[in-house]
């Protein structure tokens, strides 16, 4: 049976008096619901040979929310105490001083569960973690005398949620995380470079370190550090870009994706906002965003306004399709929800925000890529973007790439970091691999302060013009 | 309103003493509460109100030179028996660090000086929404702009930070921050662009009609810009990006990079990293200073350091556990700088802009293009292009790239330092770095 977290369990006021007052003070409203959450997460951080960080962290609290046609209105607290609820009532009820709504839409019901109700911190004895670091630490330093440092992370946590809406319609989900992270620096000849890898996903631990599936994650840390250690300077200036599959897809996230939520779109500020039903992207684009994918750090069963998440078609061979939705941009812009309705925590708002955002596979094969292009380069690994949205420009830093010449991939380069404009770039795209991947499950995507994690996939692909920011003209 | 100093000693040194208790021989505690009052404003009318009311704390204990943590929101004693509980047997399980400890018990603040960072007065939503409403309407004097989002936040905190070693303080600071983000549009672009203000004291903060009207100035001059060729540019950095600048210097001579090895400033105390005129303060006794403070987050008091004098660097940010690996004693920084900034230059902004024939002018970068380890430094960025100290054109989707190692020893300062952030710089140039467009 599920271990729901009892909210009202330790607190002076009971559910049924907690579900009057939110039907009280959202009886006029458009929209608005108490949010209850309670999160446990753990991080343990092994770093210069030693256990630099154990820490356990229990977070809990509520976010009151009340809609009137536009407006916001917005109180959270840690106390879950009636004196506190009151309160908050009293202050959304003060901002929304005169309101009227007539917005009924129902949350759609769904059984379907893309994770466990597991811990993953109770499922490992902190000593078991502390072997699996000092082993990482091990194996590293005996592979390679250049290794000048090494640090080596977990991350685990369990979120429980509650959401109680009008009439007190109660919505739960719990929410496993964990993130496993490794990074190395060398140093040979008095030059220094480093290498990070990571793997991660809404599951045990288990799943990933069992039968030393670690060691994977140490091979392709060190293996990207050593590759930069032998970089040269990146050029500077336009020219041909192919990426790798799986994480490079950071592209997607940041060209397309932010620029395609609904409340840039509803106030206008977006660079797509309109663009829809036309074409963006090569013929053979498709992209999607999904949140129904089992155990992926992106996924989610229902979304913090408690809709069930969904395959959401974003672009479909080319041609703009559909916007990511919350209920709140969804009403106003006479729509539905997507179950796109996400929020870091109970201390924020909920935001139309991206799950696992992925561009599907076409026909071609990386060697026809690399054999089309005569100078350019081949990103293979990257460390974050950005973008803004309303100039549409977005950026993305390369932590591995190499020099293509003649049709051969040629020497490594240096870091540097790629810019492009969303609407246009992959009008750009002018081969679609036939080798989509998922990204490791290390990606966490922040919006007006907010982080949440995200998933990305991609196929190998072939943009035709990009700005490099090396430092060789 | 926020909690009083009385209740959050208590909940500390209930925790000091129940991890005593349980085994701890050396404990500390920060608890601290935070409330927070917000109003957005989206075209000129109300969009979203957002009151929080944060409490936390945190504990450290150790037992011998084992050290583990745990931090909650939820200040109820059940549940800080039980998490203490947790922490103290994770303290047994983690394994010995010779350099854990408190701060040397010399070394902790002696006195808390009053300096001037609350302010009692509390600002109603009415008048939040009066102030925005005003710089709004000086906002949306263009027609260009298409788009305004306006907030208005009040911020009341408190804090004590208590250890075993009877260090027991704290006290309350006040913030009041206005920012506007524009939207503006021409055929042939749409731009955005942002102005900013925050004082511990609201008396101080910008007037809103002027803050409005910089945020509308600023977003309608870079409609329409273009995209220039690759080449090596003097490029000069507007206030608000010449403080990132600063900040990732800080980062590396963190002691925590240092003692890992992993920044290129390592082993560079006493040796000149910067061009011969550049001085670097971090002063945290100023009157109402945004980074100001009386001491740090293990409680070691914090006097001010000349980091950079004639070029030269003469201190790490150093915090306890790292100071003890380095063998160097702590000057307050965990947790980083408090007002950080750069000394004038000698020459004013109109000076610097005239100094070349043509430059860049830089007043946002996009991208986490700084590299620590090695000085790396690639960021989209967007700008104008000035001509013999004029403003010719926007540019935008170009990168600008280069190595901080240079950089640091080709900069040159005007004499605009202001005090509007905690890390501050003046308009800067460096010469030699890479812009890549077309």
């Amino acid at each position: 049976m599920l271990s729901m977290n009892n909210f009202f369990e330790k607190s002076d006021i009971s559910r049924s008096e907690a579900e009057n007052i939110v039907s009280d003070t959202l009886s006029k409203c458009d929209d608005g619901e108490l949010y209850l959450e309670n999160t446990k997460s753990e991080t343990l951080l092994l770093d210069d040979n030693k256990i630099k960080n154990s820490s356990y962290n229990s977070d809990l609290g509520f976010g009151f929310r009340a809609i009137s046609d536009e407006i916001v209105a917005y109180s959270h607290s840690n106390e879950i105490s009636k004196n506190s609820l009151r309160q908050s009532s009293e202050n959304l009820k003060s901002t929304l001083k005169s309101v009227k709504g007539t917005y009924n839409h129902e949350i759609p019901k769904s059984n379907k569960k893309y994770y466990d109700n597991i811990n993953p911190i109770e499922q490992k004895s902190l000593n078991e973690k502390i072997k699996i670091l000092n082993e990482v630490n091990n194996y590293l330093r005996s592979k390679d005398n250049n290794i000048k440092q090494v640090t080596a992370n977990f991350l685990g946590e369990q979120k429980s949620v509650e959401i109680i809406r009008s009439g007190g319609e109660s919505l739960t989900d719990v929410r496993p995380l964990i993130r496993f992270n490794v990074s190395v620096m060398l140093e040979k000849n008095g030059r220094k470079e480093s290498g990070v890898y990571g793997v991660g996903g809404r599951q045990s631990y288990d799943f990933y370190l069992k039968d030393e599936n670690w060691k994977s994650v140490c091979d392709e840390a060190l293996r990207i550090a050593s590759v930069n250690l032998e970089s040269k300077p990146a050029p500077a200036g336009e020219m041909k870009v192919v990426l790798g599959p799986g994480w490079p897809a950071i592209l997607i996230h940041e060209a397309v994706g932010h620029g395609l939520e609904g409340d840039f779109n509803r106030k206008k500020t977006s660079a797509f906002h309109n663009l829809m039903g036309q074409k963006v992207a090569s013929e053979g684009v498709t992209i999607v965003d999904d949140g129904t994918i089992d155990n992926r750090r992106g996924s989610l069963t229902i979304d913090d306004e408690g809709t069930p998440t969904e395959k959401t078609v974003l672009i479909e061979n080319g041609i703009l399709k559909n916007f990511m939705q919350d209920r709140l941009n969804a009403r106003l812009m006479k729509t539905r929800s997507t179950g796109s309705g996400r929020r870091e925590n109970y201390r924020h708002i909920v935001l139309p925000r991206m799950r696992n955002t992925m561009m599907l596979s076409g026909n071609q094969t990386q060697d026809e890529m690399i054999k089309a292009v005569d100078k350019g380069i081949f990103a293979v690994s990257f460390g974050g973007g950005q973008v803004d949205i309303t100039s549409g420009k977005f950026v993305f830093n390369c932590t591995e790439a190499y020099e293509i010449v003649n049709g051969k991939i040629g020497s490594p380069i240096k870091g540097a970091t790629l810019i492009g404009d969303g609407p246009s770039s992959l009008k750009e795209v002018s081969m679609v691999g036939n080798d989509m991947m998922m990204d490791p499950g290390i990606g966490t995507c922040g919006k007006a302060g907010q982080g949440v994690p995200v998933g990305v996939a991609q196929p190998s692909i072939l943009i035709n013009k990009m700005t490099v920011g090396g430092t060789k003209l | 309103m926020v909690k009083d100093q009385e209740f959050l000693e208590k909940k500390a040194s209930y925790c000091l003493g129940l991890a005593k208790k349980l085994g701890a021989t050396e404990s500390s505690v920060i608890v601290n509460n935070s409330v927070s009052e917000t109003v957005n404003f989206r075209n000129k009318k109300l969009d979203e109100s957002n009151r929080s009311d944060d409490l936390g704390i945190s504990i450290t204990t150790y037992i011998g030179k084992k050290k583990s943590s745990i931090s909650s929101s939820n200040l109820l004693d059940d549940n800080l028996n039980i998490l203490i509980e947790k922490c103290v047997e994770a303290t047994k399980n983690t394994p010995e660090d010779e350099f854990n400890s408190l701060p040397d018990k010399d070394l902790l603040a002696k006195e808390v000086k009053d300096l001037s960072l609350y302010d009692d007065t509390h600002i109603e939503n009415n008048q939040k929404i009066d102030y925005l409403k005003k710089l709004e309407l000086a906002a949306s004097n263009d027609k260009k702009i298409v788009n305004t989002e306006s907030s208005f936040t009040q911020n009341k905190s408190n804090f004590i930070l208590a250890n075993t070693e009877g260090f027991c303080a704290g006290y309350k600071t006040s913030s009041f921050t206005a920012s506007s983000v524009i939207v503006a549009k021409d055929e042939k672009s749409m731009e955005r662009d942002y102005e900013y203000s925050s004082k511990c004291f609201f008396k101080d903060l910008d007037d809103a009609g002027e803050l409005g009207k910089q945020a509308a100035d600023q977003t309608i001059r870079k409609l329409s810009p273009k995209k220039i060729g690759s080449e090596k540019i003097a490029i000069i950095f507007d206030k608000r990006i010449a403080k990132g600048i600063l900040s990732t210097f800080a980062s590396a001579i963190s002691s925590s990079a240092i003692s890992r090895g992993t920044s290129f400033l390592k082993d560079k105390v006493n040796q000149k990293i910067f061009s011969d005129s550049i001085n670097v303060l971090d002063k945290p006794d100023i009157i109402k200073g945004l980074g100001s403070r009386n001491f740090d987050k293990e409680g070691v008091k914090t006097d001010t350091l000349k980091l950079v004098e004639q070029g030269v660097l003469k201190h790490y940010l150093i915090d306890t556990y790292n100071g003890k690996k380095l063998n160097l004693k702590s000057n307050g920084r965990f947790g980083g700088t408090s007002n950080l900034y750069f000394e004038n230059g000698n020459i004013s902004f109109k000076d610097l802009l005239n100094s070349k024939s043509k430059s860049l002018y830089i007043t946002e970068t996009i991208g986490h293009g700084s590299n620590i380890v090695t000085g790396d430094y690639s960021v989209g960025a967007t700008g104008f292009l000035v001509e013999n100290g004029e403003f010719k054109y926007p540019i935008n989707e170009i990168t600008i790239a280069g190595n901080f190692k240079d950089m640091f020893q080709h900069i040159t300062l005007a004499n605009d330092l202001e005090f509007k952030y905690a890390t501050n710089s003046p308009t800067m140039m460096i010469e030699g770095m890479v812009v890549a467009g077309k």
